[in-house]
């Protein structure tokens, strides 16, 4: 890997979060005052004078931008008005739980997914391959926060079998990890079908046919290798569908995490928590997007030269 | 359609298609698998209610009956006026249905078409300009399409309150970076083909080589890009409108009731399923009309 493509994806990261940062200044500064949303109305102008100064509001707009950034560079996101806590904390007790849940519907939806997509590939244009393939169209057309609510309602109100909202048990991460991992579980058994049949159409597969490698061991040893090449990238697009689902089906099921932070802070306007998570998110996605260009550009060489030079 | 020309060959042809003849009818739809069949009546069917909601509805859907709450449907033994029962505050289900129908729809024709517009433009601009307008532009690109963008919309929502005009932008803000994206490469091979390089040559001006010669070529793609964006911003719509931080009351949307039904799912489940059900089917038949187009459209998919 040369030092031109990691530089300018690097680069490109880099410039991607500096974006990120001035939208989220520049939507808090056109927002409003913030210490008039926080006292209110009636409050005395001395007050008010004294909390500008005390969090450098009364400084010129440019000198707020650049304190502003190397504030969020040395990690400080600031300090929730409301729940007067400190943002980062905030976030950080949140994360292991959204963690949790989302690595758990992961698990859910590869173990759901691949294997789906695999048999509907070896049984190609039979019953089973209609039926699975009908089924993921299914999961990933249905919006999250209904199959919640559905869920909801048959396990936890009808049967009565599961808890319908919070943490603590093994039984209460079942209906959210489903949730949240049924419509990764269609696209991925969609996506592994079709990688599957791509692999089965190879030459090389023709040639273990022909030297009378039975059909099992094609399957095992051949087909399934070079399969999962390409299911293992489509991981790291699943990344921000997981996120935006996990905003909604903690909202569903009350489950601690940072997107149910997120929805109560925007619904109250915290809005030191909604810009901290804005930018948490953000870095994630980031990195996690330079991690998926530069494995791809190890594995694949045309990649490497071509990006380098065009973004197309 | 293309079939339809092909028929018409002859005098004779034009003769059969006068003819009114009955048996043509289930070939014609023979060559349709069934589920497409369903996913284009059920569309068909939503975007009658769209237009003629006012029509459909037997109640105003902000129409009281306080006596009548949490009502069951009419077919379950609730009152006959009902036919699917009343909500919390006693007003109709079916016609609060049939208008949050009519609004889910109108902001996701409304906003998809704000970021078709806004994405073409853009990525006209930036193919005309080149340079660091384009750099530009494709750094925002890239930036939006790298963030999800329910969390973009609840931060703006955040920042600057809920109100309708707002809502709709940022519906329209939502996908405007695939056209952009779209056009700016199309555009940029357009330049190069004859037809643009010959009437550049004639004289033309920038905006009418733009928009009267080369528009027309890549509309069609254009057309279904906007067809694939509508299922994610209904389902953008819907999931702000049910987490409470999107259309508000005394509008409805199907997102709106179905986050504000969440509260009586143990006694009177149908309020909240019932705008689910039509959120699921409208997404899914868009799917499936959009896979079996594609797999029409482009032969070499077929056997993936």
């Amino acid at each position: 890997m040369n030092f031109q493509f990691v530089a300018v994806k690097v680069f490109r990261a880099l410039v991607t979060m500096w974006i990120v940062v001035t939208f989220a200044f520049l939507i808090l500064k056109l927002s409003g005052d913030p210490i008039e949303i926080m006292l209110g109305d009636e409050a005395d102008t001395d007050v008010i004078e004294y909390y500008r100064a005390l969090y450098g509001l009364d400084r010129p707009l440019h000198e707020q931008y650049v304190k502003y950034f190397v504030g969020i560079a040395s990690g400080d996101l600031g300090y929730s008005l409301i729940d007067e806590q400190d943002v980062v904390e905030m976030i950080m007790e949140a994360v292991p739980n959204t963690l949790l849940l989302g690595l758990t519907a992961l698990g859910v939806s590869l173990i759901i997914g691949v294997p789906l997509g695999i048999i509907a590939a070896l049984n190609r244009n039979k019953a089973i391959d209609r039926f699975t393939m009908t089924f993921a169209v299914f999961g990933f057309s249905i919006p999250n926060f209904f199959l919640g609510i559905l869920l909801i309602l048959m396990f936890s109100l009808w049967l009565r079998w599961l808890p319908s909202s919070g943490m603590g048990t093994f039984w209460h991460i079942v209906m959210p990890a489903i949730t949240l991992g049924a419509s990764s579980a269609g696209s991925l058994a969609r996506f592994a079908r079709s990688s599957m049949l791509e692999v089965l159409n190879k030459s090389y597969m023709r040639t273990a046919t022909a030297k009378g490698v039975p059909r099992r061991q094609r399957i095992q040893w051949h087909a399934l290798p070079n399969a999962a090449i390409p299911l293992v990238t489509v991981l790291g697009f699943r990344l921000g569908d997981l996120i935006s689902g996990s905003i909604v089906t903690e909202a569903v099921f009350a489950w601690p995490g940072v997107g149910r932070l997120l929805v109560s802070a925007v619904a109250a306007k915290d809005l030191a928590v909604v810009q901290g998570i804005l930018l948490m998110v953000a870095l994630t996605m980031v990195i996690a997007n330079l991690i998926v260009d530069l494995i791809y550009g190890w594995v694949d060489p045309r990649i490497r030269t071509s990006a380098a030079m065009d973004k197309d | 359609m293309n079939d339809k020309r092909k028929e018409l060959n002859s005098p004779q042809d034009i003769k059969d298609a006068l003819r009114p003849n009955l048996r043509l009818i289930p070939k014609r739809v023979a060559k349709y698998p069934l589920l497409v069949i369903l996913s284009a009546i059920f569309i068909f069917g939503m975007m009658f209610v769209f237009i003629f909601a006012d029509f459909l509805a037997p109640f105003q859907y902000t129409t009281m009956d306080l006596p009548n709450r949490l009502k069951p449907p009419s077919f379950m033994g609730g009152p006959e006026q009902y036919l699917l029962g009343t909500d919390e505050l006693g007003r109709d289900v079916l016609s609060r249905l049939l208008y949050a129908v009519r609004i889910s729809i109108f902001v996701a024709i409304l906003g998809t078409g704000i970021g078709a517009v806004l994405g073409t433009f853009l990525g006209f601009v930036a193919a005309h300009f080149r340079g660091w307008v384009e750099e530009s532009l494709m750094m925002l690109v890239d930036a939006q399409a790298s963030m999800p963008f329910l969390l973009i919309a609840l931060a703006v929502l955040a920042f600057f309150g809920n109100s309708f005009t707002l809502f709709i932008i940022i519906m329209g803000i939502n996908g405007w970076e695939n056209y952009a994206r779209l056009t700016r490469g199309m555009v940029l091979s357009a330049n190069t083909h004859g037809y643009a390089i010959a009437v550049r040559s004639l004289g033309a001006k920038p905006s009418s080589v733009y928009f009267r010669h080369i528009l027309p070529n890549i509309i069609s793609i254009l057309i279904v890009q906007f067809t694939l964006n509508f299922p994610s911003t209904i389902l953008l719509e819907t999931s702000l409108s049910f987490l409470g931080l999107g259309i508000q009351p005394p509008l409805t949307s199907l997102g709106q009731m179905l986050g504000a039904g969440r509260q009586h799912l143990l006694y009177s489940w149908w309020i909240a399923v019932l705008p689910g059900s039509l959120i699921f089917f409208t997404t899914l038949s868009i799917s499936i009309i959009g896979d079996w187009l594609r797999d029409k459209l482009d032969p070499t998919l077929k056997n993936r």
